[in-house]
This record gives structure tokens, sequence and C-alpha cells, in this order.
């Protein structure tokens, strides 16, 4: 489904996939891959995204399965518009466990300053 | 006390460290993904949702107190402390780094265990029934066959590469606890005229296009066993079609060609492939039956047992639903659900390893199985040591009275974790499971199986659940159909779709009005559901689930 989506500024997208070594999701960003969904790298052109892309598939001594998937500008930064990516950026629903410990932990890193 | 430690230790040793060779060949570079890949799948190792998952072989859901406790040390050195307890007998973490598996695949192969064939298009882990060796209703112990099964389909080099994976499970009791049915070969022991044999069931599966297996043999001699299985396979492996994912399992195989056509191929097959075999495997299982012998059983007085029940109406309670019958007066097989209501359905944490491993060792002739409805089972414990069993398993949190009950429910990982998954199951299952515990209906609804898929793959078992649900991505919403009328023991059965499917918040409230009007229609309180929807048909119950909007 998402490998053959296409950005536009009307329905932008992210580049996503798994930390090679540690297996985690990852979002492309600015200055290489982030755990946080949030400071994804939101793409609204399609030659831009693909170059970035073709970037991504470069990188697979870092990251596995790299793949575009549509999401939309959300105050905070780039959110999910599919169920199956909001998972990815949360976690399972049955722990705590996954991405959403990573934005637990970055609150209280805030709330301790 | 009997050792299921393989005894191909070095071998499996020796893939533990080719594997480690991979995963760096793999992280510096030399391999890329699409080389690695079909080497870490032929390690059990996958990436799904949220992280790699290793799956581990349990064969035919065997395991020793050592091999237990190696589980909980890998939960919690290298996982977040809880392993999954599969619907085929195995076991997956959810959260291993890869670079972390090749230090838990050499501790596997330290204790015996390996995850080699637990993915890839391959035979995977041969199962059985979790009460093998134990139940009442057993006439013969299906384990010496699996553990056959096992180590001849072990890196068998013809069949690494076939068409798709490949399910093989065998009961030796009358009550099929085994599914045999819904298995690519399915085997049921038989003595027919003094002799030993198999029932052989071939083409059954689940997954988007379920079936039910078909009879290939009546009879098959036990020595026959492995040149007819290799005839089946080898047969398959030429004429299964390579062409599209979806056809490929021997089920569309036979169904396609008609199994007139697919038995005449085997059977020839099976007249060559017989010449090739001398007797080492006629050994091998003289071995394995060895290995296999039934623990000293005692004979010791019981009336401690009937005191405590007749005392403790919480253990009476238990002993009412998680016992199963035991071939040896004066001894039970105590199922440990892992169906606490509320938490996800075959999940243990290493704590609940641990004990369940002591008591193996203290009670339970240091004998443990994990069974395919996701919980474990001490196979042989002596009714007089119920209590204290019963008092440990509480303790841990591990004594809920619903083995077989609403709450007692399969489900696949679902879109909590799973890359293939359209939706999520498990809370699906916590909810359900809540609301009949809440509702205080548990108990008087009685026995019945839910099952739960979050795709058309069925690793949830949906199609043979008295109630299935599936959950599927309609327009980008999770979307649930509900199947009425499974059934994989005794009148094996696919169920059936009752209708439109239900969104997630709709699941719930829709499981109740089917459940309520179970108990309005049922005869009395000895019939259960799926006997009143044999009886009464899908009419009732479909009104249930979609009731008629009532008329302004």
């Amino acid at each position: 489904m998402s490998k053959a989506f296409v950005p536009t500024a009307a329905k932008p997208g992210v580049i996503t996939a798994n930390d090679l070594r540690e297996g985690h999701n990852v979002w492309m960003c600015e200055d290489g891959w982030t755990a946080d969904p949030a400071h994804a790298t939101l793409f609204e052109d399609e030659a831009i995204a693909d170059l970035a892309l073709l970037k991504a598939v470069g990188q697979s001594n870092i990251v596995v399965g790299p793949y575009l998937v549509e999401a939309r500008r959300g105050p905070n930064g780039p959110e999910p518009t599919h169920f199956r990516e909001a998972f990815r950026q949360r976690g399972p629903s049955n722990y705590f466990h996954g991405i959403q410990t990573l934005k637990q932990a970055k609150l209280t890193e805030a709330s301790n300053v | 006390m009997f050792d299921v430690r393989p005894v191909e230790t070095d071998y499996v040793r020796h893939r533990a460290a080719q594997f480690r060779a991979q995963v760096e060949r793999r992280l510096d570079g030399s391999l890329t993904e699409d080389e690695f890949r079909p080497l870490r799948l032929m390690n059990g190792v996958y990436l799904q949702l949220h992280a790699y998952m290793l799956r581990i072989a349990i064969p035919y859901g065997t395991i020793s107190p050592d091999q237990m406790r190696m589980l909980a040390h890998l939960a919690e050195t290298y996982d977040k402390g809880y392993g999954h307890w599969t619907t085929r007998q195995n076991i997956q973490f959810n959260w291993p780094r890869l670079v972390d598996i090749p230090d838990m695949l050499d501790k596997l192969a330290s204790v015996g265990m390996h995850a080699i064939q637990t993915s890839g298009n391959t035979i995977r882990n041969v199962t059985t029934d979790a009460f093998a060796g134990a139940a009442a209703d057993e006439y013969m112990d299906p384990r010496p066959y699996a553990e056959l099964l096992r180590s001849w389909s072990t890196d068998h080099a013809e069949f690494q590469f076939l068409p798709r994976k490949f399910k093989i499970a065998i009961t030796g009791a009358a009550r099929d606890r085994a599914l045999v049915a819904a298995h690519d070969i399915g085997l049921r022991l038989r003595q027919q005229d003094g002799r030993t044999g198999f029932e052989v069931w071939v083409g059954g599966g689940l997954g988007r296009t379920p079936m039910l297996g078909k009879v290939i043999r009546d009879f098959l001699p036990e020595e026959d066993l492995l040149a007819y299985i290799e005839a089946i396979i080898s047969t398959y492996n030429l004429s299964g079609r390579r062409d599209n994912k979806y056809k490929a399992r021997i089920k569309i195989t036979v169904h396609e060609r008609g199994l007139d056509v697919f038995k005449a191929e085997v059977e020839e097959e099976f007249a060559n492939r017989r010449r090739d075999f001398h007797g080492a495997d006629r050994e091998a299982l003289a071995v394995f039956k060895n290995r296999f012998a039934a623990p000293a059983f005692r004979n010791g007085p019981t009336d401690g047992y009937e005191a405590a029940r007749a005392a403790n109406g919480a253990f009476r309670s238990w002993t009412d639903t998680n016992l199963h019958p035991h071939k040896v007066d004066g001894y039970a097989s105590v199922i440990v659900t892992f169906k606490t209501h509320g938490a996800t359905p075959g999940d243990a944490s290493a704590d609940q390893m641990r004990l369940l491993a002591d008591l193996a060792e203290q009670y339970g002739h240091a004998d443990l199985r994990i069974s395919h409805d996701q919980n474990v089972v001490l196979p042989h414990v002596h009714k007089s040591d119920l209590p204290a069993v019963y008092a440990a398993l509480q303790k841990a949190g591990l004594a809920t009275a619903n083995a077989g009950l609403t709450s007692d429910i399969i489900a696949c990982p679902g879109m909590d974790y799973c890359t293939l998954a359209t939706a999520r199951s498990i809370p699906i299952a916590q909810e359900i499971a809540t609301h009949f515990k809440d509702n205080g209906l548990e108990d008087e609804i009685g026995k019945l199986n839910i099952r739960i898929s979050g795709c058309i793959n069925a690793c949830g078992h949906h199609h043979l659940g008295h109630i299935g649900i599936l959950g599927l991505d309609r327009a980008g919403v999770e979307n649930y159909q509900i199947t009425l009328g499974g059934d994989g023991y005794d009148i094996p059965a696919i169920g059936e779709r009752a209708g439109a499917g239900f969104p997630y918040d709709q699941v719930v409230p829709a499981i109740d009005r089917l459940l309520r009007a179970y108990l309005e229609l049922r005869a009395d309180a000895s019939e259960r559901f799926i006997d009143a929807y044999r009886r009464l048909g899908p009419a009732p119950f479909k009104a249930a689930l979609y009731p008629e909007p009532a008329h302004a």
C-alpha cells in the first residue's frame, strides 16, 4: 500500500523504516533518522521524496525496509493518517512498550528541566 | 522422567554459529537485506511492526524445566520480561535486538533448543495434543512419532524450498485436540488387525481459503510413516503451485487436482520411496518410544484433594474447569491458563515461566507442555498435590478457573505486533474476557471457544471458533467479521460468516447480544453454544447479532 504512495502538497508523506541493529521504528529527519515521528521530514513533492527514498534505500547498513507513507501536518509535527502507522508511532495497545516509552521519557526530561 | 533434548546439539550449535556470522556480515554491509532476509527467516527471525521477533520451536509443545528456565532468562535479558505462547505450540519474543539474537541462539542451543524451520517454506514445528502421554482418552502416545517426524524433517534437504510452508499435526486420542483436519498433513493413530498405523489426512488448512483436510489413506502401517509422508510432500513439492503465493498450499493442490489424482501420484511415489527406507527410521522410533516412556507414577491416596475441594470453593471451581482426565488413577493434567481476564492471551512473564519449571519438577514429573490454545499444561500431577500446585499458581496470578470458557480466547498478536495484520486482536480478547467477567455471565455460558485473528492468515484459528472474529481494514478503519459454528475438535467445521462486520467498539456489544440470545435459546444448561447453534441453525443467532431497528 504505502510504497506506491505519491506525496503532494495536499497529501504529504514521511519516510519510515526500522533500525537495522535494534529493530525499532525510525523516521527520516533532516539530519538522518529519528525515533520521534514528530521530528520526521514531511515530503510534499514527489521528486524530492523519491530522491530521499533512494537515499534511504542506500542506507541499508542503518535501516531496513524504508517506505514512503501518507502523513498530515499536525501542530507538533507530522501525524499518521492510517491506524497502522498510528500504532507504529505509539507502540502496542496491551503494554506501555515501544515508541510511546520514548515520548514519555522526553516528557519526564522536559518536566525535570 | 524423560529427556526431550534433541540429540543433534552439535548441529544446533553449528547453525547458531553460522547465523552469528551472517548477522556480522549484514551489519558490516557484506550482505544486503534482500540477501539476509531468507537467512534470518530460516532462523526464526522476523521483522515485525515495532521490532524484530524471534520465534523459537517447542517441538510438539513439549518442554523441560531447564528449557523453560532458559526462556525465562532470555525474556529478562533480551526482551521485556515476557514471551508469547503461539497457536502452534511455539514461543515468540517480541522485542529482541538483531545484535543480541546470536547470543540468544547460542543460549538456546545449550539446552537443545533452536528457531530452525519456525519460518520459511519448510516443514514447520510438528504439533500434537497437549495432553499426549497423559489423556484418559488416549490410546497411543503420539510423541514418539512426532519426534520421528521432527528429526526427519529438520534440515531435510529436499524440503527446504517447498511451494509454501507445511504443517503436520498428530494425535493418538479419541478426541482430536491436535486439529488434524486443519493441517497440511494430519495423522490419527489407529489400531487395525492388531497393527499400529495412521489415518492420514491431507490438504487441510485455514488462512484465506479455509478447508478441512481429506483422508488420503484409511490405514498406513507405522513402519511406512516416513516413506508415505515423504511421498506426499515430494508430490506436492513438484505439483504445488509456485506462481501464486495464495494458491501454493497443499490444500489448493489437492483441491484443484482432485484427491484421486493426487493420491494416485502419492501412491506411485510411495512405492519408489519405500525402497529407500531400510529400517533406520524404525530403529529411531524404538529409541523415541523409550525416551517417551511413562514416568514412574505413584499410587497414593487422594483424600487430601477431596477434602480441599470440599473446604475451598475457589479450588473446587478451578479443579472443575482446569483439570483434564488422566489415564492413571489418582492423577490429573493441569491446565494453567494464560488468559486471566484482561491479560494478553498467551503472554508469560519470566517469573511465571520459572514457577512452572519449579512446579513441574516438584509435582509434575518434570514435564511441561505448551498447548495450541496458548496455555501451559502440567500433564502429570498427582491429585494429592493439586492443592499445593493451586496455591502456588494463585500467588503468581495463574490460577484463573477459566479453561474452555468464554475468556479462554485464542488470539493472534494482531496489529499490536504483526506486520501482516489488518486490525488488532489482543484488545478485543481483553475486552470480551473482562466484559463477561464483570457481568457475571461467564460461568452460566459454560464451554465456549472464541478465536480471534487480526488478518485473513488466521493464526488465531478464527474459522474453528464456535465464535470466530476476524479483524480487517475497511477503508482505513478496523472492522471485525464474526463467524459462527466453527469447531476444531468434535465435529471439525469451518465457521460461517454471520453478516456485515462490526466497528471495533461494537464487537463486545455484538458478542454480548449473541451470548444472551444463546442463554435464552439453549435447551438447558448442559447444551453448549455450539450444540445450540447446530440444533437451531444460524437464524436466531444472526437475529441477535443484527437486530431489526425499532420502528418509530
